[in-house]
């Protein structure tokens, strides 16, 4: 792992982004691409076409042993044991109050041996977190934990994914192995593949709101993966998509985001992530208040809001308005961005629970100016 | 490289300025359109409007951030190019052409040596 003078950490394909020309920020600790051409550009090569993202920076924690199943179910709110290997799930780590210290993607590899994907600017506070639960969980000498430092990890978003992805990597039929090929991989499935003397995983994942897959690879083939899917995306014409089209590609599918929709002091509940929340699995930390908040509701909810003028975009911190609490705001926006597929301001907020219902009309507090939005169904966009 | 034309004026602030006897022409400079990223938002001000020196009085916002822009000169806003609104890209591709934002009309000629030639602004960015 390379460090720079500024003391960021270079991911392995850092290399690769310097080639092609982005524009490189500070993101987590970690001297990541922003853009290559323009947000615009990308965003929609995502949408239309296909378009390729360095996910190194998240962690990779592999998680194995023979409790490895009952400390991750101990940890995280969603039922673990419900998958096979080769299935994967989004869940959420939760603190004694219900708060998310993390959301994450748990990839059953094999029977009780995990991977489990986290947020950048997590890693540190959720390994903290699992060494801190471990201490005292009673089948702790069975359960391994391991963050691996140098892994890379790409992710191929767009409609044609799986026609760069399939050829690219593909195994030649075989009677034993059906999943020998991308294109046979469902939502959510994993399954490892051979490449350059070594093995990576492909998992049907993404952040997008399309189709696409996840590449898990060790940092010595990563770039020769990076260089297959441009070698067979040339003519798809794909493209090096940065973190500015990641962060409105997932605004616009109302996929949550770690430290705005999500932080310590919110609950999967108050985010509308229920349905990733299983209450009959056994205990889980933050089971009780979760409980609770499922049965008696929540003072706040997470919602979707569309603008309903021309305006500057909604952006994190701004104030939340409805004509019926004059003395103060009734929410807060957690995400905004104008939204390059509909060409309007689009974002997500807690709002009190009375006015969190789709068609309420709001007003948003934008430097001073209140502009009119309206909340909506989420998704803002689904794949076509 | 940032473009950086030579018979513009400039300020520290990044908005160019094409002086026309007492009409300035006002936008913002390639560097400036570089750092912002795509424009998805601007905010121009009214005809008719007078503005100060170091005045903010219109706004560009990008994904990123939102920029305060200064008048360059003291006077009155004699033509906003309500145009750009319906392309916002101009800023980007053309800032120094299609991307010009207003025009004043020139009240204090003095200021005009206040601002920074093409050189002095080039100096100015790669500092």
């Amino acid at each position: 792992m390379e460090n720079n003078v500024k003391g960021l950490k270079r991911t392995p394909l850092y290399s690769k982004h310097v080639e092609l020309g982005a524009k490189l920020v500070d993101f987590a600790g970690w001297e990541m691409p922003v853009q290559y051409t323009t947000l615009l550009e990308e965003h929609l090569a995502v949408r239309n076409n296909v378009g390729v993202f360095d996910i190194s920076h998240m962690g990779q924690v592999y998680v194995k042993g023979e409790a490895a199943t009952a400390f991750l179910n101990y940890i995280l709110t969603n039922d673990v044991s419900k998958l096979s290997p080769g299935e994967a799930q989004y869940s959420l780590m939760c603190n004694e109050k219900g708060g998310v210290i993390d959301d994450l993607y748990v990839y059953c590899l094999d029977k009780n041996y995990y991977l489990v994907i986290v947020n950048a600017s997590r890693v540190e506070v959720d390994v903290a977190h699992f060494s801190e639960v471990l201490k005292t969980f009673s089948n702790k000498e069975s359960v391994n934990i391991k963050l691996m430092q140098d892994c890379g990890a790409i992710a191929v978003q767009g409609k044609n994914a799986v026609k760069v992805v399939t050829p690219a990597f593909e195994l030649p039929p075989s009677s034993e192995n059906i999943l020998n090929s991308p294109a046979n991989l469902k939502k959510n499935q994993i399954t490892a593949f051979p490449f350059g003397g070594s093995v990576f995983w492909i998992s049907r994942t993404g952040y997008t709101g399309e189709d696409g897959f996840e590449l898990f690879a060790p940092q010595e083939i990563i770039k020769d993966v990076w260089d297959k899917v441009f070698q067979f995306g040339k003519k798809y014409g794909i493209k090096p998509a940065g973190l500015g089209a990641r962060d409105t590609l997932r605004l616009e599918a109302c996929y949550p985001l770690y430290g705005h929709e999500l932080d310590e002091n919110t609950t999967p509940i108050e985010a509308g992530l229920s349905f990733f929340v299983s209450f009959d699995k056994g205990a889980f930390i933050g089971r009780d208040i979760l409980l609770k908040q499922k049965t008696e509701g929540v003072s706040k909810r997470c919602v979707a809001f569309k603008m309903l003028q021309k305006s500057p975009p909604p952006r994190q911190g701004y104030q939340i308005w409805h004509s019926a609490y004059n003395d103060s705001p009734v929410g807060i926006v957690t995400s905004g961005t104008h939204s390059p597929t509909f060409n309007i301001g689009i974002g997500m907020g807690y709002v009190k629970t009375a006015v969190s219902t789709v068609g309420t009309e709001l007003e948003i507090d934008i430097r001073g100016n209140r502009y009119k939005a309206e909340i909506v169904k989420k998704p803002f966009y689904k794949k076509q | 490289m940032s473009k950086i034309p030579e018979e513009l004026k400039y300020t520290k602030t990044h908005e160019w300025v094409k002086i026309d006897s007492e009409i300035a022409t006002v936008g913002i400079t390639d560097h400036a359109q570089h750092e912002l990223s795509d424009v998805v938002f601007l905010e121009l001000p009214q005809k008719g409007r007078k503005v100060r020196v170091g005045e903010a009085c219109a706004v560009v916002e990008s994904h990123k951030t939102a920029s305060d822009i200064y008048s360059p000169l003291s006077g009155e806003v004699i033509d906003s190019n309500t145009e750009l609104l319906n392309d916002l890209s101009q800023i980007n591709t053309d800032p120094y052409g299609k991307g010009w934002f207003f025009k004043i009309k020139i009240s204090n000629p003095d200021e005009v040596k206040n601002l920074l030639s093409a050189k002095e602004y080039e100096k100015f960015i790669t500092a």
